[in-house]
């Protein structure tokens, strides 16, 4: 186990300097820089400040002066918000992000093992029909247009949530973003739940436990679970992704201040550095809570060992 | 069992994380302000955002400020006397100015604070705003040591500026916080990073008491305030809220008493439901289409560039599709500009039909015709109304001259890189916003050499009659000049001036003392709630 | 549902969502282009032929979704073709040939699924001109992964039918066996994984409208649309719900059909 983690790990590492080599190179393509603006600058006050932040350096000896900079865990300073270096935005900006990708990661799972559970308990009735119906409406209308219908529904007409985040205090302000964020999921969740647990439900162990008086929800809970639960752990990769990438919309409509909303900030403000080690955190941890999936699933079931 | 426990640790974790909320919604009294862009700092010779400046304006003081109505008054300065040349300036200081900390305010501390904006290693954006101080320019490229700069404090009261050329807006100048007071101290103890909660020492009204970045910037009364009797209002929190759809939401559920903006395209219903509480006032700044002037087809050819000028419905585009009050354009600089009456294009005066024939006309002289169309580009950064009225301009061109423009939509970086360039560009969507409150800041944007000058607009005429109004001293005289220096320019339709701005706020009705001036300033001091009935 | 009606029944609803979008225009005498100043956000009517009704700069609603719907079905079956081949050439390979190559090649794959890659997609966009073909190949990029993934698990298990071996034995070229005799056998699984990234492009698409990084004015995208409507929800609800309904009855379509196919592939396979 320890051996496989390691190698996988190991076999981590030239990717990720790929992927940072693409970013960097991906950034400095782009024209136009982080100090410019409509107001122009004096050529010699630009000259001035390509210089503080090493910008009038030949791209190779930028790129490994990151690089070093990247051992020794300095993600560099920004290059938009002067006095304020990158790690310290992402430090403050990642709890947000975790705290709304965590939560609606969990109502994702509960609500959509939960409905995929009893819609194949029901297979064929209305309740399934109902329910699968009501899940699908999560992945047939983006997220850009449930997340404004929502709030001027809830927040604005009949004032029952906050209207943003920022300054609202308790966990109301959580409901409407961690639900906009979880419905594709739930949806996903719900139908693979249901298609797994249907042909779970179908085996013989199932009919053999059944047959020995147990009651429909011991069978599912202590039987039937385990095993139905395999191709939604396999799912959780890329869940994990799609929650990543629902959040750069969700963070911009609520203005919350995470690292989605600041990826796109920098990215048109041209922060370099900022969006380079966003690119380098979130590819690491990727990497990470993938070897952790893969890790459970080989707990949980005895088949799978490595590969 | 791993799974669920594993999962019941994440629902843990996902819960117990975000039971500690942190930014505070203040106590009752505390002024929401919706600000529609995080500031890159608020260190104020490092800023150059307007929303930086906005916060900043609430913190710090300079040595003048503006009332509500856009007037020029005294702030950390009580008076000010100015040289018969206009060379030498004396600013006399209030008695007691404190720092928020209780130190005493002095004028070496204004003297220390515009040596920083010039210094070249602050980098600072706007360090011309003192360009015109006794060796600004050979400080700022690094030729002459920032003590030689041209300002000095005789003693704890007195600032003293001397300046290169007469400058006849310099006090206006002194609003702008680029110019405000530094403490040194707090500056040496903590460096760049001075201008965060807890280190920054501020003269203004407020303090800086914490920074949630992307999110919320929260001030609090500033005791120390020589003028902070007359302050109402104890806490301010600013919201950032970058879109404004959102930013309305939450004025509509009663959580911001200001925005900072208006969506345009809830405006029509906005100003029924709500009538007094939208503030439309005009802004100093110009919308424009450039052309580039380097390169063909509008290189040299004065007469394709006034047809498609013509051809151009201000009104339509003012009313239907901006519609939010914004002027029709037919000069460069706006009005209600200080001291200053703009001239309007020729063709001001004609009414649609007569302006589209003379289009047609001179669209043929310029030697293109049906079976000859003109092909252009049309570029305009990605925003909602830029690209409105782009495809507005596209159709009305396409009827009146017949001409076939493409319209090319570009993030912001890319289309001011592009400009700049100059190599690709044919017309493009551009704007201007004063720094101050004079013509100058809008006519100098289009002198040869000017780095803002996107067209490429060269006119000796225009060059010498802006260096004329320049060197006047009697600001009639200077008034006629740089009208008829607009006037040159006008008749050589550079840019295509489609409307002036206009600054556009919800306010809520608990709050009075909101002023509508031409600059947008509108600081969190002269502010107030109503008393409660 | 049930395999064949559901297949039957979305089958037939995006084929005719396909004809009037690419036909309907004909029947209206307004273009996707001309605006009419005077005309804005019209609420839906046949006296004046705007079924629709108009947007917030009064061109027809009606000819702009039915290009909408073009363009957002160009995108989405465009960029999944485009992982399609790159899935399947890259899928069939690794497990054909096997052994260490295959498991570098299926490493690869697993380390660029972690990668954050709506971030590359945005870089890429803002990196270089908006370019509609830019477009087809970002969205392209993402989805292949998966393709690869399936494709590989098929190759491996076809690998040891008995047909190949035979041909194995018979000194048929390993090029041969992949293109006359894996291939066709990929074809099923292939259709079904297709119709179901199709949905995943067209959302990835009008996320990119949304951040403003999609298809150019005046053309527009489903997606586009659902965005531009968004801001008038309250004042002029149509402009919102028109292509949002069709953009959700496309995206449920192909989710069905896809469904659907699936099940008839599985109930062929497992006899």
């Amino acid at each position: 186990m320890l051996r496989y983690t390691l190698l996988r790990i190991l076999g981590a590492i030239p990717t990720l300097l790929l992927v940072i080599a693409l970013a960097f190179l991906m950034v400095h393509a782009a024209p136009g820089g982080p100090f410019d603006d409509e107001r122009v600058l004096p050529a010699d006050i630009e000259a001035n400040i390509q210089a503080h932040y090493h910008l009038d350096e030949p791209l190779p000896q930028q790129f490994l002066r990151y690089l070093s900079g990247l051992l020794r865990g300095d993600l560099g300073p920004s290059y938009r918000y002067h006095g304020r270096s990158v790690g310290s935005l992402i430090g403050e900006a990642f709890p947000y992000s975790l705290q709304l990708g965590a939560m609606a990661m969990a109502l994702a799972l509960v609500i959509g093992i939960g409905a995929g559970t009893a819609a194949a308990l029901r297979q064929g009735t209305v309740f399934d029909k109902v329910v699968m119906g009501f899940a699908m409406t999560g992945i047939s209308i983006p997220v850009f247009v449930i997340a404004p219908a929502l709030v001027l529904l809830l927040a604005v007409k009949l004032q029952w949530l906050p209207a943003g985040w920022s300054g609202v205090t308790g966990m109301s302000r959580y409901v409407l973003p961690v639900t906009t964020l979880a419905l594709p999921q739930i949806a996903y969740i719900a139908r693979l739940t249901r298609a797994s647990m249907m042909d779970v439900l179908s085996r013989d162990f199932i009919r053999t436990a059944y047959a020995q008086g147990l009651g429909t929800a011991t069978v599912v809970r202590v039987h039937a679970m385990k095993p139905a639960m395999l191709p939604v752990l396999s799912y959780m990769g890329p869940a994990i992704a799609a929650i990543l990438t629902g959040s750069v919309v969700v963070e911009q409509i609520f203005a919350i201040p995470g690292l989605g909303e600041s990826f796109v900030r920098g990215a048109l403000n041209r922060d370099y550095t900022l969006v380079l080690g966003i690119v380098v955190f979130y590819a690491s941890l990727i990497v990470f809570l993938n070897l952790l999936v893969d890790i459970l699933y080989g707990a949980i079931d005895p088949r799978v060992r490595y590969r | 069992m791993k799974t669920l426990r594993a999962l019941g640790l994440l629902i843990a974790l996902a819960v117990g994380a975000a039971c500690g909320g942190e930014d505070p919604a203040g106590p009752p009294g505390t002024l929401q302000r919706g600000l529609s862009s995080d500031p890159e700092t608020l260190d104020q010779h490092k800023a150059r955002s307007i929303q930086a400046a906005d916060v900043i304006r609430d913190l710090g003081e300079g040595l003048v400020g503006y009332s509500a109505t856009g007037e020029l008054i005294p702030a950390a300065a009580e008076r000010w006397e100015v040289s018969k040349d206009g060379l030498k300036y004396t600013f006399y200081l209030r008695e007691g100015l404190r720092w928020s900390n209780g130190e005493a305010l002095t004028a070496d501390h204004f003297v220390a604070g515009m040596r920083r904006l010039v210094d070249p290693s602050t980098a600072a954006f706007y360090a011309a705003m003192l360009a015109d101080l006794e060796n600004a320019a050979g400080i700022t490229s690094g030729d002459i040591p920032v003590s030689m700069l041209g300002v000095e404090a005789p003693d704890d009261r007195t600032v003293v500026l001397r300046l290169v050329q007469q400058t006849p807006y310099l006090v206006s100048l002194l609003t702008h916080p680029s110019t405000f007071p530094i403490h040194p101290e707090t500056l040496a103890e903590h460096g760049d990073g001075f201008a965060r909660p807890g280190k920054l020492v501020s003269n203004g009204a407020y303090t800086l008491d914490a920074w949630v970045p992307g999110s919320a910037i929260s001030l609090k009364r500033n005791e120390h305030y020589w003028n902070n009797a007359a302050t109402a209002i104890d806490a301010v929190n600013y919201h950032v809220m970058v879109q404004d759809n959102s930013e309305l939401n939450r004025y509509r559920a009663g959580e911001l008493h200001v925005t900072s903006t208006v969506p345009p395209d809830s405006f029509a219903q906005i100003r029924k439901d709500y009538g007094e509480q939208l503030r439309v006032a005009p802004y100093l700044g110009v919308v424009y289409f450039g052309y580039n002037l380097t390169k063909p087809p509008f290189k040299d050819n004065a007469a394709l560039r006034q047809a498609l000028s013509m051809a151009v419905d201000r009104e339509q585009i003012a009313l239907r599709v901006t519609g939010r009050g914004e002027a029709p354009a037919y000069s460069w600089v706006p009005q209600g500009v200080n001291n200053y009456e703009p001239p309007l294009s020729g063709f001001a005066a004609l009414g649609k039909e007569e302006r589209e024939q003379v289009a047609r006309r001179l669209y043929k002289e310029a030697g293109y015709g049906p079976d000859k169309p003109l092909r252009i580009e049309l570029r305009y950064n990605t925003n909602d109304t830029n690209r409105k009225i782009a495809v507005a301009v596209q159709s009305m061109w396409r009827e009146i001259l017949g001409v076939e423009a493409t319209l090319v939509n570009e993030e912001f970086q890319v289309l001011l890189a592009n400009m700049k360039d100059a190599e690709i560009t044919q017309v493009f969507r551009s704007s201007w916003t004063g720094d101050y409150n004079d013509a100058h800041t809008f006519l100098s944007v289009l002198q040869s050499g000017s780095a803002a000058n996107m067209p490429r607009y060269t006119s000796e005429e225009f060059d010498s009659l802006m260096a004329l109004a320049a060197r006047q001293v009697d600001l009639e005289q200077r008034k006629l000049y740089l009208e008829e220096a607009e006037r040159v320019m006008l008749a050589d339709y550079p840019v295509i001036p489609l409307y002036f701005f206009v600054s556009k706020h919800l306010v809520s009705p608990q709050i009075e003392g909101w002023g509508d001036n031409v600059l947008d300033y509108h600081y969190s001091q002269q502010l107030s709630f109503k008393a409660a009935q | 549902m049930s395999g064949n009606r559901s297949i039957r029944i979305t089958g037939s609803l995006l084929l005719t969502v396909a004809i009037v979008a690419l036909v309907g225009p004909w029947a209206s005498p307004y273009d996707y282009a001309t605006t009419n100043l005077e005309n804005i956000l019209a609420a839906p009517s046949l006296r004046d032929m705007h079924l629709f009704g108009t947007d917030d700069l009064g061109r027809d609603l009606f000819v702009r979704t039915m290009l909408g719907i073009r363009v957002t079905l160009l995108v989405a079956i465009v960029a999944s073709l485009v992982s399609l081949v790159i899935g399947v050439t890259y899928g069939a390979l690794a497990g054909f040939v096997g052994g260490r190559v295959d498991a570098a090649m299926m490493r690869l794959v697993d380390t660029l699924y972690a990668l954050p890659f709506i971030f590359f997609v945005i870089l890429l966009m803002v990196a270089f001109e908006r370019n509609f073909l830019l477009i087809f190949v970002a969205i392209g990029a993402i989805n292949w992964l998966d393709m690869a993934r399936i494709v590989r698990g098929q190759t491996l298990s076809l690998r040891e039918r008995e047909f190949v071996e035979a041909a194995r034995l018979t000194g048929v070229s390993t090029l041969r066996i992949v293109f006359r005799h894996i291939a066709p056998n990929l074809v099923g699984i292939v259709v079904v994984y297709v119709t179901l990234t199709i949905p995943q492009a067209i959302l990835v698409e009008s996320f990119l409208s949304y951040l403003g990084l999609g298809v150019q004015e005046p053309q527009t995208s489903l997606g586009a649309l659902v965005d531009a409507g968004v801001k008038h929800m309250e004042g002029a609800p149509w402009v919102l719900l028109v292509p949002a309904s069709l953009l959700a009855l496309t995206l449920l379509c192909f989710n069905f059909l896809g469904d659907g196919l699936r099940d008839l592939f599985d109930a062929r396979h497992t006899s």
